[in-house]
Parts: structure tokens; sequence; C-alpha cells
């Protein structure tokens, strides 16, 4: 059986992020909270001003946790894969797309909007901003499953080229109802 | 196999030697603005076929939605034909779907639980009284290779012995006014890795495919592996930088050389972007020479469906020594000079490679044989 160890974690939600364990944040500002911890990167992305919900949440959680890492960021790489895990798919951007083709006196489909209808969207922004090559996939499951993941996880070390993996589960349902829990896992050597 | 131009695999494998499509023009469809290509089921023939091979006294909800229909249709299919034990612990079902039950989003209030494609595949497991938590695989179009690629670690992990595969998507309003909208969709017949080509085709399948662990005789995949462009969220790369990497890495897990390859079965969806990129990944990739074909031309772009459809497709023509026409091709029109061909062609090789690509920048290469000496 492959073994793996754990370098780093994140959770994120609507009241606080905690990195590795030890809460780094907590909501209460005025602003959103994700615009608040955008700002804390110091990031100049504007690009994320452009996501869903679903991509804004995996690309912050993913920023931090890939922050603990030290190591010499956005070097191409195959051999990291990036794996999420939800069960509710891409749902808040679906549910924005559908309003804008739901009444025909005011059909006005957004390409900005559709292009994030699939889950898998946001393993691909974290992709460009990482530079990461490699596996990239996202599985949809009925309902959270340690099980079910850890098997996951299990297949995806299985891949020629995989020896770290950018994983966990990332459910967002709007501003106000989303959840991270994100890993880096690394194989033993 | 169920798609609008037959149920069986046998149907299907037919239309497409005798060049039949499924492709026609919709006007005024679902109160479209707009007329498009597509190839959608006949809600008749569906109803018949669902009626008459599924079971409603283990349907957990009176009434299915299409996409439910055609991927319950499909499993049942698959099941029956391969006559595994769907109850066994040892088996587990993978979903393939982009969109699922996204139409339902057009009710006032809806059961966004069903929505999800997470919750058919549920009903699928449920149907069979398997045990295990299934997959579901929602990785764009890419979806259908990646479901059998996860599929076959989960045997090699030693998990399961036995995966049922089932892709699906149907169309909806929804997800042609989303690729219109992206000015993706072709006006006529597509026409893949043509000069003349103007874009893609929508199209309604469901396929579904069983794998199990052993040395049995039959198709087998050697190796499969995806790779991300790490450059747009929906627009190819202009390197082919996913798609060249991971041929590469199914070339090397296969062991299989160019010259082993009776084809390449590619993703073709005949917009200017992705077939000049899948040109420029197979050149870069050392495979210039295979035969190339795609068959979006008999069915449009079946999104979570094609992966499965396309590799089941493919390997009853080659188990036919033949390749199937790239329909609708006619003179090239991308940079890298490929081997496709109009004409079904005559191969006696037994292995190939199936290639794909999608948004989130993912790609997908899978090498299967049916040659026993490997």
């Amino acid at each position: 059986m492959m073994r793996y160890h754990v370098l780093h974690t994140v959770k994120l939600c609507p009241s606080f992020l905690e990195v590795d364990g030890r809460r780094v944040a907590e909501a209460g500002g005025e602003t959103s909270f994700l615009t608040d911890l955008y700002r804390r990167l110091g990031l100049d992305y504007p690009k994320f001003f452009k996501m869903d919900i679903l991509s804004k949440v995996g690309f912050l959680a993913s920023e931090f946790l890939l922050e603990q890492e030290g190591s010499e960021r956005f070097v191409p790489r195959d051999d990291r894969a990036v794996l999420l895990y939800n069960r509710y798919s891409s749902m808040h951007a679906d549910q924005v797309f559908q309003e804008t083709i739901a009444h025909p006196e005011d059909f006005f489909p957004k390409p900005s909007v559709f292009v994030y209808t699939l889950p898998n969207i946001v393993t691909g922004e974290i992709a460009i901003r990482n530079k990461y090559h490699g596996e990239s996939n996202f599985i949809l499951l009925p309902e959270y499953s340690e099980q079910a993941i850890n098997q996951a996880i299990e297949c995806a070390f299985l891949a020629l080229g995989t020896t770290s993996l950018l994983t966990g589960w990332l459910e967002a349902l709007s501003e106000n109802d989303y959840n991270a829990s994100l890993s880096l896992l690394n194989t033993n050597q | 196999m169920i798609t609008p131009i037959g149920f069986t695999v046998e149907e299907n494998f037919a239309a497409v030697m005798s060049g039949h499509s499924a492709l026609r023009r919709y006007e005024g469809l679902w109160g479209m603005p707009f007329p498009f290509v597509g190839s959608l089921l006949p809600d008749d023939e569906l109803e018949k076929a669902f009626a008459e091979k599924t079971d409603d006294g283990r349907l957990p909800v009176r009434e299915c939605t299409r996409f439910e229909k055609v991927t319950l249709l499909a499993a049942v299919e698959a099941v029956r034909h391969s006559g595994i034990d769907p109850q066994s612990p040892r088996v587990i079902f993978i979903l393939s779907s982009t969109k699922g039950n996204v139409v339902l989003l057009e009710n006032g209030e809806p059961d966004l639980e069903r929505v999800t494609p997470a919750h058919t595949a549920q009903m699928v497991a449920d149907y069979f009284h398997n045990p295990n938590l299934p997959l579901t695989v929602s990785n764009a179009c890419i979806s259908g290779l990646c479901a059998q690629i996860e599929a076959y670690r989960c045997l090699v992990s030693g998990h399961y012995d036995v995966a049922v595969v089932i892709g699906s998507d149907v169309l909806s309003p929804f997800i042609v006014a989303g690729f219109q909208s992206l000015k993706a969709l072709s006006d006529e017949p597509c026409r893949p890795f043509s000069a003349n080509r103007k874009g893609l085709n929508l199209g309604e399948a469901s396929a579904a495919v069983v794998y199990a662990n052993g040395d049995g005789e039959g198709w087998r995949m050697l190796g499969g592996v995806v790779r991300n462009d790490a450059n747009h969220i929906s627009g190819p790369s202009r390197t082919g930088e996913g798609s060249f990497r991971a041929l590469q890495v199914a070339m090397a897990e296969s062991k299989l050389k160019a010259n082993d390859l009776a084809c390449l079965n590619v993703h073709g969806t005949a917009t200017l972007y992705n077939d000049e990129m899948e040109s420029i990944a197979i050149g870069r990739a050392g495979l210039a020479e295979v035969p190339v074909n795609a068959l979006k031309g008999y069915y449009g772009h079946t999104l979570g469906a094609a992966g499965i459809l396309e590799t089941l497709l493919t390997m009853r023509a080659l188990d036919d020594g033949q390749v199937p026409a790239t329909r609708g091709f006619d003179t090239l029109g991308v940079s890298v000079p490929l081997s496709v061909s109009s004409e079904n062609r005559v191969v006696s090789k037994k292995a190939f490679v199936k290639l794909l690509s999608g948004f989130g920048g993912c790609n997908a290469a899978a090498a299967f044989t049916n040659d026993s000496c490997r």
C-alpha cells in the first residue's frame, strides 16, 4: 500500500481560517472575509476577483497551504496533482448562470459565468497559479466519507509521476456557506 | 450504449461504419432564441426502453428525469452483459458527468440534492443494491476517460475487483446557451480537423463499461494519466502542453511504441483551437504518423459520455479491423500533418490511445490493447 505523509493542512469556513491546526484569522470586518484574506496574502492577482465562489475559496485555501511549504514556488512541475471533492459540484455558479437564461425577455448567458459551471475549474485555477502540469481531477461524493477520500488519495498516488498531492474537501454554496479542508501530502521517499 | 443512433453497441457500430450521423438542426427547441445543430435522444424510444428494461419497483422516485433514465439504462445493459454480481462489496460504481440533472434548476424551488450528479450515482448504486459509496468524476470534457482511469486504479489498488463506469450527459438550455455564449458552436454539422471547421455540436448519450481484475481475454487498459495545461481555464494551450505530456506518460506507462498503435482516437471537437492544439501535442509526442480519428461528426460532443462512448466504439471497430472515418473531415486544416481520413480504414493492429481535453486545462490520455501478448 502507498504510504504518504501530511505536510500541511488548511481549514477555511466563513468564520475562521486555520493553518496546521492554528487559528490564523477570524471573520468580523466590514468587508467580505474572503476579500480580507486575499488582502492579507498581499497578492496582486486580479483574476481572483473574476472567480466564482468555489474557485475563490479553493484558491485562497491553497495559497495559505502552499505558503507554509517555504520552498520555491511557481516552478513548473508534473509531480504534484490537484484532487478535490465535494457533494454539490459547482452549484452556486450553476444557479447564477441559470438566472441569466431564465427569462426569455432577458436572455443573456454570460460566458464569464458559464466557464465556472464546472467543479474542476478551481483545480485549473490552482494549476495555473502554481504552474502545476500534473494531474487535476474533481470527484463528487453523495456524502462526506473519510474512507472514500482515503481510497481516492491512494488511487491518485498510483499515477505514474505523482509524488505529491494537493487534496481535500471543497464545498461552496454561497458567500456565507463554504468549507475548505485541504491538505498537502507527499509520498514517503 | 444509449445514443440517438442506437441503443446497443452493435447498432451504434453499424451506424458509424455506414457513415450515419445523429446530428440535425434544431430550431426553436425549448424556446431557444437561436437554432443549433446537435444530437438529441429520441424521447419515445427512451421511454419504451426504460419501461422494458428497468424494474420500477427498485426505483426510489416515481418519475425519473431523462438524465437518470439514460444513466440507469446504460448501467442496466452493462451489468447484464458482463454477468457481474452488482451487489458485491468488491464492485464499485463510477459515474462520469459534467452537468447531471442541471435542467432541474429551471424549477422554481429545485431539489438541489437531486441536481448534483452524485445523487444520480447513488441512485444507480442503490438500484443494484451495491453497498459502496459511488464516485462521480466531474472533470469537464475529459470526465469519461478520467473515470475509466479512476476505475483502473480502483482495481490496481486492490480495493475492488470490478468497476462499473457510466458516462452520461443530456442537453438543456443551460448547456446549449453556455456553449453558444462561448461562441463554440457551429451552425452546421462539425468538421473535425478540416480547414473550414467552424466549431462544435453538442450531443446526448450514455455509455457504460465494466472493468475487472484478471488476465482474461479482451480489451485492457495499459495505462492512463491526466495532465494540466496550467495555462487558461477555458482555452487550450497553444503548445498542447497538457495533451502532449499526457500522451508521453500514457505511452511510457503502456510500453507501446507509435508503431504498435492502430489509431489515436482524439477529442476532435472541430473548434479552431482544440483541433490545432491536439495536432501540436500529437506532433510533439512523436505520434503524427499514427492514423488519427474523431467521432464528433456522428454524435457531436457528448460531454461526460464522450470518453466512454468513443473508447468503446474504437474497441468495437478495431475488433473488426477498422478505424472509423472522421465524419465531416475534408481538407486538413491544422499545422501538424496528421493522418486523418474521411474513409473507414482497414488496420490489423490491436492497440490505440484515447485522448481528450477539457475546460480547467485538463487533458487525459490512456492506452488500450486487445493483444493478449502484451
